[in-house]
């Protein structure tokens, strides 16, 4: 395999944030994206890039438990911010109970775009523990599959929701 | 798609950020929510060497209910405006419009200020000051400046902003007690820029009669406009299922809208004139007019 890292110029500034509660620091550029430097800098590879402009939503990660594109961030700016991606909810081999959801109801096929449907799925039900079919599909307006058709995620969600429910919390 | 070169500044306070845009000039940009300038860089359309980033600039955060006027600073993110309880009761049109404005995840880092100064043709917020009669402030080393947004907004990515400024704040009049509004868009997919968009107001005076209607129309020119013609002929009209339709085909009527991919000018004129009449409804419903 090429490394693809070997024809870049020199990393420019040392940056230290949290990945997933872990104190992480490498050298980055100023323009290289949140995205990238997760990706290439810190080896996680959960996080898709799709369409590198802000529509897909393949990348999107929690800052500070909010869900964003990290695409469209600069790496510099999460200096000394919190950032989870998808490597960060399961519990060692134990899955989340949005993955473990989006598993049983099928809610992906070729799988790209799913830690930015999980992601932004964990987002909006730390918000929100029961949201109606409604607000999960105007939430995940941002998030583009092209295997699924979407019903399929939208079950899992739903699933994850009612799950929640059953754990007695509020909504 | 990788970003261009630059140089990431972070000044700490206002004044640092002025000094930075006055010494260099359009070889910078400021940075808020980067919700459509990393895009813009992604594909090459800016490439600013300097990136003047206000983030962290606490001066800059707050959001703020004056009493006439709700004060947003450039750093006031979308959502964050979007759950306010204050912006959903004193400035209801704004809270109307902000769901319509891409995802959750964008607004969860793009700002109100960031979307006045990037004036987008099809964007929510710009229509939403320009119906409200907002005002935003400017700073610069040479000196501050309060734009009516009338004034503020030049085309389509155009304002009035001068590369050395830095607009500071939007100011949105509160609305009146029993004033009603109203928003409404069409777009082809949530999120998605509009196809056409309508922000309306209606106030009523003594008898019943409408005192004041304010129209806005975005999407179908180089920057949002206000109707007035068609508002004033609406000042002291009944506020009938008549009038409304009648001032609908007149807003649309002289309207020039783009035809594109998304639908020709004469389907947006249509639009216009359906969302209108919708939109002075809506507005003049909530304001007391009974249904
Ligand atoms: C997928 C997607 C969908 C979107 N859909 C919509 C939509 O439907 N409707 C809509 O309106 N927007 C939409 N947006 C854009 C989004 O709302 C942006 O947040 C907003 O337009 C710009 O705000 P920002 O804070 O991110 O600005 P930035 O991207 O940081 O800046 C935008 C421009 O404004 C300038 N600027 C920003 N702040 C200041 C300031 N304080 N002083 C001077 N100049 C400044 C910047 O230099 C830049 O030129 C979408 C974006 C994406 C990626
Ligand atoms: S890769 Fe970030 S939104 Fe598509
Ligand atoms: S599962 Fe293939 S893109 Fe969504």
């Amino acid at each position: 395999m090429t490394d693809h890292r070997a024809n870049r110029p020199a990393p420019g500034v040392e940056i230290e944030l949290v990945v997933n509660g872990a104190t992480r620091s490498a050298a980055t550029e100023d323009r290289v994206t949140l995205a990238d430097f997760l990706r290439e800098g810190l080896g996680l590879t959960g996080t898709h890039l799709g369409c590198e402009h802000g529509v897909c939503g393949a990348c999107t990660v929690l800052l500070d438990g909010e869900a964003v594109r990290s695409c469209l961030m600069l790496a510099v700016q999460a200096r000394g911010r919190q950032v989870t991606t998808v490597e960060g909810i399961a519990d060692g081999d134990d899955l989340s109970p949005v993955q473990l959801a989006f598993r049983e109801s099928h809610s992906f096929q070729c799988g790209f775009c799913t830690p930015g449907f999980v992601m932004s799925t964990v987002a909006l039900l730390a918000g929100n523990p029961n949201p109606d079919e409604r607000e999960i599909r105007e939430t995940l307006s941002g998030n583009i599959c092209r295997c699924t058709g979407y019903e399929s995620i939208i079950e899992g969600v739903l699933l994850a929701a009612r799950r929640n429910v059953e754990a007695g919390l509020p909504g | 798609m990788k970003l261009p070169p630059l140089h990431h500044n972070t000044p700490a306070t206002l004044e640092e950020a002025l000094d930075l845009l006055g010494e260099h000039g359009d070889e910078a940009k400021v940075i808020a929510g980067g919700q459509s300038l990393v895009p813009m860089m992604a594909m090459r359309l800016a490439r600013p060497a300097q990136l003047v980033d206000i983030n962290g600039i606490a001066s800059l955060a707050a959001m703020e209910d004056r009493g006439d006027v709700l004060a947003f600073g450039a750093i006031v993110r979308e959502r964050a405006a979007e759950k306010s309880s204050v912006v959903a009761e004193r400035a209801p049109v704004l809270a109307e419009a902000l769901p319509h404005i891409g995802h959750v995840s964008i607004r969860n880092r793009g700002t109100i200020g960031g979307s006045l100064a990037h004036a987008d043709a099809s964007a929510e917020l710009p229509a939403v000051a320009m119906v409200t009669d907002a005002h935003v402030v400017v700073r610069s080393r040479r000196g501050e400046r309060i734009v009516a947004a009338e004034d503020f907004f030049v085309g389509h990515f155009t304002t009035s902003l001068a590369d050395d400024e830095c607009l500071v704040e939007v100011r949105v009049p509160a609305t009146l007690p029993g004033a009603g509004w109203s928003f409404q868009e069409v777009a082809r997919r949530q999120g998605d820029f509009a196809l056409i968009g309508v922000a309306a107001m209606v106030a009523l005076g003594g008898g019943g009669s409408i005192d004041t209607a304010r129209i806005c129309v975005f999407g179908v020119a180089e920057r949002p406009l206000r109707i007035r013609t068609v508002e004033d002929a609406l000042a002291g009209a009944a506020p009938s299922p008549e009038a409304f339709e009648a001032a609908a085909a007149d807003a649309a009527r002289d309207l020039e809208p783009p035809s594109d991919v998304h639908g020709s000018a004469a389907y947006r004129r249509h639009l216009a004139a359906v969302t209108v009449r919708r939109a002075l409804t809506a507005a003049a419903a909530r304001a007391g007019v009974p249904g």
